[in-house]
């Protein structure tokens, strides 16, 4: 299934090639032009009955993971995070490094070891290591070499009925929508735009806006998913087994109003699932793209998914299949749009 | 001060100005009728001419705060629009694009005055009744009646409707052959956004932005130079600029000139559209004139008519000049 294979592949910031390759062979047949750009983006077109319009639709091929920033004399790798990463998440959890995804556990010292202050405070990054069972640092370097990515080291699988839970999950289901929709026959040009290094800052979307200057785009996107005990309903920002959600605002955009409801009512319309992301948090990479060239109109839909930029997320495929139909709907009405 | 009241007291926040853009199209219309507005929103006001390419920037978005969850008692759960002062928002009144007002308020257990645990409460007795007067995505602003106290006004969204002020009474005054864009840029309080497409669009040889500024003569103030009533603010830097020193030295040779009463600006704490003006396409040599104002982003913002008509004069003789 394509989904685990992406889900399953490695792609830290910066690295994205392992993800890159597979969404190609996926869809290269689908496309009437391919440019992968000195960023590493990958950018399908697919012609349409009319030029008049240039359509885009895109999500982001990046992960959060980490980076070998240093290797100790007892073997023990330094690293650094690439993107955001809750330190409280990833203690003890399995990573794979390098080329060889060479494995290996986020270790910190032993509980006996800690001051009482120590135990109450979260461990800082630089407190943390990664342990690949070497002897020395010369050992160490057999395997591994600064400047090598580490991934979270998570299987794809499914949880009970018609949930998934792997790493990645954000925002490989964004690409596994992409490399569905461009299947269909479409009435404008459409782009669809894979972007790289989103997590760190939006920046592979902003020359891929740039090259492609679109006169619409939408982003699709994964999205935190907070309807967890602990948290009050007004702090869920999207609910799992709810559908597609439809950005009204977050810190990077605010959504032009007839877009977001034009989504919002044509999935209503249709009986696709569909609610608002409904808290002003984190940005995508919409916010690069509608503020490129000389502005443009761009929305975002999402897939809820649990425990965001963590070893392991968790979704559900009935809001990715809501995801995709409301992406299909955009792709076939942008008549009504613009 | 007629105009000024209207443009203040009009419903505006980031990314919903279509209200304030109306009324201010109203008054540009006598200008000129090359006006139009792009994909961000900005309201473009061209003025042709065979001289230089002059981009006047200001934005005519405000702060506010967007409706996100209503509980099923009625009250509506809200994030910022912009840059509020938690510690002030208790109590405070706001008021939706069709009218509706509510009062903010907060949760009992709020010592960080976290927006997390503050609410909405527009008198609605449940949910349904409350989704039928405010929806998911609806911004309000805050409430702040327009006063005219003699030497100063007090309003609301006098950041930046006093810069749209500025910019609309130099336009009638402005007798010059360059090539002009009054620009009024929208989403600038959620970080600059309008400037940054307004300016790759018009790509101008020279630009301002005019917008408010602090001013650090209050009882234990901030630390700043610049005072209520001294006269319009020259900007040397702010958080998203280092003024063109070209510009900035026409702008006090203007004001030398016109006998202007001029004071620089140095403002520690934000950024104007300026600074985005400044960075797009291949660069474009930028400067600032700034309204000297206190209490900057609370409904009750003041300023001085002295300063504002330093603001208009000056604005008027340096794209004049330039």
């Amino acid at each position: 299934m394509l989904l685990e294979k992406l889900c399953n592949a490695d792609g830290v910031s910066g690295n994205e090639k392992e993800v890159r390759e597979i969404i190609k062979e996926y869809a290269k047949d689908y496309a009437d032009e391919i440019i992968c750009d000195t960023m590493g983006n990958l950018m399908l077109k697919k012609c349409g009955k009319s030029s008049k319009k240039t359509v885009m639709i895109s999500c982001h091929m990046d992960e959060v993971g980490f980076i070998i920033s240093g290797i100790n004399k007892d073997g023990y790798l330094e690293f650094q995070s690439v993107g955001g990463i809750d330190t409280r998440v990833i203690i003890s959890k399995k990573v794979r490094i390098g080329k060889d995804k060479v494995k290996g556990i986020i270790g910190l010292k032993a509980i006996h070891l800690t001051t009482k202050s120590e135990r109450e405070k979260v461990p800082k990054e630089s407190d943390l290591f990664i342990d690949i069972g070497a002897k020395d640092a010369d050992d160490a370097r057999k395997y591994v070499k600064l400047g090598d990515y580490a991934a979270f080291d998570t299987e794809y699988e499914k949880l009970g009925e018609s949930s998934i839970k792997a790493k990645a999950i954000d925002d490989r289901a964004g690409c596994c929508i992409l490399c569905e929709l461009i299947k269909e026959e479409l009435p404008y040009d459409t782009w669809f735009c894979f972007c790289v290094q989103e997590e760190v800052g939006l920046r592979g979307a902003q020359i891929v806006a740039n090259r492609i200057n679109p006169d619409i785009a939408l982003v699709v996107e994964s999205t935190t998913c907070s309807d967890v005990p602990g948290a009050k309903e007004h702090e869920y920002v999207t609910r799992m087994n709810y559908g597609a959600a439809v950005s009204i605002m977050d810190r990077s955009t605010i959504v032009p109003k007839d877009f977001s409801q034009w989504l919002y009512n044509t999935a209503e319309k249709n009986g696709i699932k569909v609610q608002y992301k409904s808290l002003v948090s984190g940005g995508n990479d919409a916010g690069a793209i509608h503020k490129s060239l000389a502005g443009i109109k761009t929305a975002s839909v999402s897939v809820p998914c649990r425990y965001l930029h963590s070893p392991v997320s968790i979704a559900s495929e009935k809001d990715i299949e809501a995801v995709k139909e409301l992406c299909r709907k955009y792709l076939t009405g942008i008549d009504e749009i613009i | 001060m007629e105009l000024l009241k209207i443009l203040a007291s009009e419903y505006g926040p980031s990314g919903r100005e279509e209200k304030i853009r109306d009324t201010i199209i109203k008054y540009a219309k006598d200008i000129t009728e090359d006006i139009k507005t792009d994909v961000l929103g900005n309201l473009i006001v061209h003025k042709k001419g065979n001289g230089k390419k002059v981009m006047v920037a200001a934005h005519m978005d405000e702060i506010g705060v967007i409706a996100t969850v209503t509980d099923e008692n009625g009250f509506i759960r809200f994030s910022p629009v912009g840059g509020l002062n938690n510690k002030d928002l208790i109590a405070r009144r706001v008021v939706f694009e069709n009218g509706v007002v509510g009062v903010i308020g907060s949760e009992e257990d709020n010592k960080d005055r976290k927006i997390a645990k503050m609410y909405i409460d527009i008198g609605a007795k449940n949910r349904e009744e409350a989704s039928e007067k405010v929806k998911t995505g609806d911004m309000a602003v805050f409430c702040g009646e327009f006063i005219d106290s003699g030497d100063t006004v007090i309003s609301k969204a006098l950041d930046n409707r006093a810069g749209c002020y500025v910019m609309l009474e130099a336009m009638k005054r402005i007798n010059t052959e360059n090539d002009l864009y009054f620009v009024f840029t929208s989403q600038e309080e959620v970080g600059l956004r309008g400037a940054k497409t307004a300016a790759y669009s018009i790509a101008p040889d020279y630009a301002l932005a005019i917008d408010v500024t602090d001013t650090g003569d209050t009882p234990e103030g901030i630390k700043m130079e610049v005072k209520l009533g001294n006269g319009a603010a020259i900007k040397v830097m702010d958080r998203s600029i280092l003024c063109d020193s070209y510009i900035r030295s026409v702008l006090i040779e203007t004001a030398k000139k016109n006998n202007i009463s001029y004071q620089l600006e140095i403002m520690n704490d934000g950024g104007t559209d300026a600074g985005a003006i400044s960075l797009s396409g291949t660069g474009v040599k930028t400067g600032g004139i700034s309204i000297p104002t206190r209490y900057i982003h609370s409904p009750s913002e003041m300023v001085s008519k002295k300063d504002l008509n330093s603001c208009i004069e000056l604005l008027t003789a340096f794209v004049n000049n330039i």
